[in-house]
């Protein structure tokens, strides 16, 4: 029942109080996060190095495969420089990627980063394009189907996302190519991009990866999204501004959306960071040149360098998302913003 | 009426699609009409009486092969996820009772794991393993791993708080009845949920390692290598690839539908006991 | 009556299929207050609710009007209703630490509905604002709004929202359980204020509380409600002097009897001398605590939230490892921590929680849950068992058909008398009784409490019996701590502890819990007005 007497343990204290470290200022909690996420960065460096060079099995036999020579083997492990002490070979590596220098590809002898430059940022205008267009409609749709709770439109958007969650990225990718690009012919199946195109074509090119990284996001965004409204949406703080006989529109906007505020800006974080991995697969499907297919070919050509070089900077946005992620939600929440 | 109707009907379709996959991969031999590296025919042939499905790229029976496909999909997706499961649940558990430094160590290792994408740090691992399938297992199966203690741990961590574990705390009982008798019979909703949501994701997850050539290697095939292989007919009004994507999406689809039902039937008995 | 401002006749109420209020019918003339009574699930809140229009979710209003100075709120449709809501009806909620939004300054929503209904420009809402604040004693009320909520009392808030709720010049006002959640201290500071307030602005106010106690100090009428029936309506004096039905009686009677004082004093049976605890490095919580519970006595720990009594309760089960200080029992001092004592140690010391909901697993039947410590201290056989269990179920006054029944499926005083059973199925010499009583009904809790009274005579166990109701220690203990502020600063005999001379803080406690009679709210302010 609702009018059940308290318990009386919640006897009139202060409201609940938060617990926080001593006399931690707002700039100070911010601090304190970006560092800890420059340790993780920095440890992840190390557990990406110690996964590639520690791991059983010698890199330099796993690059060449088990019937390789040992004559062989020695050469590579000679230009890998695998016969100085594993820290002294991360140190190595992590000084140069501190300078920019990611090192040689074992398999073509090119610069690692020279070759990422111009994929990386095509990787970035893909998933850039994709977020564009997957969080305002992820947002629409989440409010939509909030504030419409259990409607026909709202189990009718919750079965539709349930299917999306469940469609792999490949699967939604080739059926986008089964129809738009095979059956009607209206874009290129395959999405080579250069330099030197102009923007319609690119954007053509373009139109069928977005669609599959935006179809692969959009389920889990608009449920995150919806998720995070009907919290708000319950608290008794609203009881309060809809007894004070304000417009719905009103409760929405003054009360619901400022409590909404860090919640949401978590979900499109969290999204963004799953776009980064989902970016990989559309890529390879889509025959895109991106970071996402460079990594996975030398995967392929177990060409360690390079591998480690991409894992490094996928890891390092992913964290940078959930930095941001965590951020945002610390200056959004009034309790953090306004301290005792 | 139809409120409550369309629901069940959904799920029981749901579970009637997983009962049958999951009797096509124990039976397989005895249901698929040939054997899995058989060449019936010429490449991607159009269905007919030998292969009711049509062929793939090399003229093997498609059908057969997403039967054979079933059984290494099915299997090293619950395989994985129960490994992942009694890792990730007991150190889960492990970390909410004991509280201080084991829990601090584990916490904070795995948060160490979690940071980096599953997809990548599969990619990094597997460009040094060897590509065998119980590598394969086990890599995903410490990649899920870090998500199923993170949830048991939370799950627990609530209940280990609640007054009915303090009092069997102060009765004397021991770590094994906690943890066996007072949290885990609370706990195994959610945790059946994650269950199955783990298992939709390696299903995913494996399909997507093969589509990429680094899942299972031929000439075994799951369906996620299925759909690699047939790709390319893609681009020549040749639909073979989109069958056994179907599969994958229809399987996880299932899981995820009963999922969401087991999570709606628990919050709703919650609900019941707690007006009750 | 044609001069009433609020007509409340044969309302009916219903969530699903149960019927929760139940042909309901009242009137409130203009400047009056109405105190509606009941126990949890007597649908007081639904029915202030439905005052001004408004059912929570999968609640819907069936039957009945809910005249409002001449309208029927009701058929309004909800755009009119709105218009009334937060103007010429306002509402106070039990806790206004969750029903203020914590993104907003507190001026800013205590003069939100009077903007927004055209009622007053902001310079003059954030006038009233400022004065109400002043006349509800609340500190510098000039720049009291400035603040957001979480960064002022629980006290200071319900104020707050009192004001909110005064703000608008309302007709009425719906007070839901203003001072339940407060401690007694502050509870008796904020029911002035919002009597001072209510007669000042010559608001009328429904009253709602689930203590007639509190009730009788404001309202000029009472109704008596249960499981949304109405079982008395009539003034408060009435209703006092000459109750008509036996519900009410009893409810009135919730005046506990008193304890006899011991002849002599019993051989110690705990002794817990300069305990010192907290948590963490920094916090402590309990500062040299010694106190004694002798044997077949009850020692009851009182002191309001944040005193340290339920710490001292961790303390001496071992959950929380005293920093500094011994714990002795029966004459042997037990080891700080849970871990280092013998289960025999164990199986003497058993507990009774707060809230039975979450006391009992609830995958556990009450067989199952009463049968473990028999198995776990005693290890009696399946025939011992069973006899045992019956015995218990039998002393707490439960039919042995509750045997496979689950926790969900008891009320909460069932409940309680399960826990009770399974800290008797371990044959303790003390039992530590953290608040068992405080999150029942009043008319259950007094069950539970005799219950418990019973035991004692029956078996000769000792109570730590912890709580924040001077009446239950009146009716329940040989001796009392007073805590405050982790330090106890009064201890000693029942009869020495509540008598004078006082220290500063038990006056005032003792001087702050409700009484069961008219008039006692102003009496007390008096006597506190003339020693300034």
């Amino acid at each position: 029942m609702t009018d059940k007497p308290v318990a009386a343990s919640m006897n009139g204290d202060p409201a609940p109080r938060l617990r926080r470290p001593r006399s931690c200022g707002l700039v100070c909690m911010l601090v304190r996060r970006t560092l800890a996420g420059l340790v993780v960065l920095w440890a992840i460096s190390a557990l990406i190095f110690a996964g590639t060079q520690i791991l059983p099995g010698d890199v330099a036999t796993a690059m060449l495969g088990q019937q390789a020579t040992p004559e062989a083997v020695a050469a590579i492990r000679k230009q890998l420089d695998l016969e100085a002490p594993p820290v002294m070979r991360y140190v190595s590596w992590l000084g140069g990627v501190l300078h920019g220098d990611l090192g040689q590809s074992t398999s073509n002898r090119q610069d690692i980063a020279a070759s990422i430059a111009p994929r990386l940022s095509n990787t970035l205008m893909l998933a850039g394009l994709a977020a564009a267009i997957s969080v305002p409609l992820a947002l629409l749709l989440g409010a939509i189907s909030a504030r419409f709770a259990g409607s026909p439109a709202d189990r009718t958007i919750n079965v539709v996302t349930l299917g999306a969650i469940s469609l792999p990225e490949f699967f939604a990718g080739y059926l986008l190519i089964a129809y738009f690009s095979v059956t009607l012919g209206w874009f290129p199946s395959g999405s080579t991009v250069s330099a030197n195109m102009d923007l319609l074509s690119r954007l053509s090119a373009m139109a069928l990866p977005t669609a599959t990284l935006v179809i692969a996001v959009l389920g889990h965004m608009m449920r995150m999204t919806r998720a995070a409204l009907l919290s708000v949406m319950s608290a008794p703080y609203i009881e309060t501004a809809e007894l004070k006989g304000l417009s719905p529109w009103r409760v929405i906007w003054k009360h619901a959306l400022p409590n909404a505020l860090s919640p949401i800006i978590n979900v499109v974080a969290l999204n963004m960071a799953y776009l980064v991995v989902g970016v990989v697969v559309v890529e390879v499907i889509f025959v895109y040149p991106g970071m996402g297919q460079y990594m996975v070919d030398h995967v392929a050509k177990r060409d360690v360098p390079v591998v480690q070089a991409c894992g490094l900077i996928f890891a390092a946005v992913y964290i940078l998302l959930n930095l941001i992620a965590d951020l945002a939600s610390v200056i959004a929440n009034p309790r953090l913003r306004h301290p005792r | 009426m139809s409120r409550t109707f369309r629901p069940y009907l959904l799920v029981t379709f749901a579970f009637l699609v997983l009962a049958v996959f999951v009797f096509i991969a124990i039976f397989a031999p005895w249901i698929a009409p040939h054997q899995v590296s058989d060449v019936v025919g010429g490449v991607w042939e159009a269905p007919s009486a030998t292969a009711l499905l049509g062929t793939d790229n090399l003229g093997r029976d498609l059908l057969s092969r997403i039967i054979w496909g079933a059984r290494i999909t099915l299997a090293v997706a619950a395989l994985a996820t129960l490994i992942a499961f009694v890792a990730g649940v007991s150190l889960g558990l492990l970390a909410a009772m004991k509280r201080g430094w084991v829990d601090q160590a584990l916490s904070r290792g795995n948060d160490l794991l979690m940071a980096i994408p599953t997809l990548i740090f599969a990619l990094v691992v597997l460009a040094v393993l060897p590509k065998n399938i119980v590598v394969l297992v086990f890599v995903m199966a410490a990649l899920d791993a870090t998500r199923v203690f993170r949830v048991s741990r939370a799950v627990a961590a609530d209940i280990a708080v609640l007054d009915y574990v303090e009092v069997a705390r102060m009765r004397g009982e021991g770590w094994g009845w906690i943890m066996l008798r007072e949290i885990l019979p609370n706990a195994a909703a959610p945790l059946l949920a994650e269950f199955g949501m783990r298992f939709a994701f390696a299903v995913l997850f494996l399909s997507t390692l093969s589509f990429l050539g680094l899942g299972i290697q031929p000439p075994v095939a799951d369906w996620g290598s299925l759909v690699k292989e047939n790709k390319d007919g893609l681009l020549f009004g040749i639909f073979a690839a989109l069958i056994p994507g179907g599969a994958i999406v229809l399987l996880a689809i299932s899981v995820n539908v009963i999922v969401d039902w087991i999570l709606s039937r628990a919050a709703r008995l919650r609900g019941e006991l707690a007006n009750g | 009556m044609a001069n009433s401002l609020l007509a409340v006749s044969d309302l009916e109420i219903k969530a699903g299929a149960a019927t929760i209020v139940d042909k309901v019918s009242f009137e409130l003339a203009p400047g009056r207050v109405l105190g509606l009574i009941g126990e949890s699930g007597a649908g007081k809140s639904t029915i202030g609710l439905a005052a001004l229009g408004y059912g929570r979710h999968g609640v819907r209003i069936t039957g009945g009007s809910v005249m409002l100075d001449g309208h029927d709120i009701l058929q309004l449709g909800q755009a009119k209703a709105r218009h009334l809501r937060g103007a010429a009806v306002t509402y106070v909620a039990q806790s206004a630490a969750a029903a203020f939004n914590p993104a907003h300054r507190l001026i800013d929503q205590v003069v939100e509905a009077s903007v927004w209904h055209g009622l007053m420009s902001k310079p003059e809402a954030v006038a009233r604002a400022k004065a109400l604040f002043s006349m509800l004693g609340l500190p510098d009320p000039e720049h009291f709004g400035e603040r957001y909520p979480h960064q002022v009392s629980g006290g200071q808030l319900q104020r707050a929202m009192t004001a909110m709720a005064l703000c608008p010049k309302p007709q009425l006002v719906v007070f839901d359980e203003p001072t339940t959640a407060l401690d007694v201290t502050t509870q008796i500071e904020v029911l002035a204020a919002i009597k001072h307030a209510i007669a000042t602005t010559h608001t009328a106010a429904l009253y709602i509380s689930h203590d007639l106690a509190v009730v009788a100090q404001i309202a000029d009428e009472i109704l008596v409600l249960r499981n949304g029936k109405m079982v008395e309506y009539g003034t408060s004096e009435r209703l006092f002097t000459a109750p008509e039905e036996d519900y009410t009686r009893r409810l009135m009677s919730v005046q506990r009897g008193q304890k006899a004082a011991a002849f002599e004093p019993a051989e110690s049976l705990l002794k817990v001398n300069n305990v010192e605890a907290g948590y963490g490095p920094d916090i402590s919580v309990l500062d040299h605590v010694s106190v004694e519970v002798g044997a077949g006595e009850t020692l009851a720990v009182v002191g309001e939230s944040g005193s340290g009594k339920s710490t001292l309760a961790r303390v001496l089960t071992g959950l929380l490892p005293a920093r500094a200080g011994t714990v002795a029992f029966e004459g042997t001092t037990l080891a700080p921590s849970l871990a280092k004592r013998s289960r025999q140690q164990l199986r003497n010391m058993q507990m009774i929680h707060q809230m039975p909901d979450i006391a009992l697993n609830p995958l556990q039947t009450v067989g199952t849950i009463i049968g473990r410590p028999l198995d776990f201290y005693f290890g009696l056989n399946a025939q011992e068992k069973s006899k045992r269990v019956a015995e218990l179920l039998d002393q707490i006054e439960l039919p042995a058909t509750m045997l496979d029944r689950y926790p969900g499926q008891l009320s909460g005083g069932q409940k309680q008398r399960v826990c009770i059973a399974r800290a008797l199925a371990a044959n303790p010499r003390l039992i530590i009784c953290d608040e068992p009583t405080s999150a029942l009904d009043p008319l259950v809790a007094e069950g539970i409490l005799a219950l418990l009274m019973q035991i004692q005579r029956d078996t000769g166990t000792s109570y730590l019996f912890i709580t924040h109701d001077i009446a239950i220690v009146r009716a329940i203990a040989d001796t009392v701590a007073v805590m405050h502020r982790g330090q106890v600063v009064r201890y000693g005999p029942k009869a020495e502890v509540m008598a004078p001379p006082f220290d500063a803080y038990t006056a005032k406690l003792l001087d702050s819990v409700p009484e069961m009679q008219l008039g006692w709210l102003d009496g007390v302010l008096e006597r506190r007005a003339a020693k300034h």
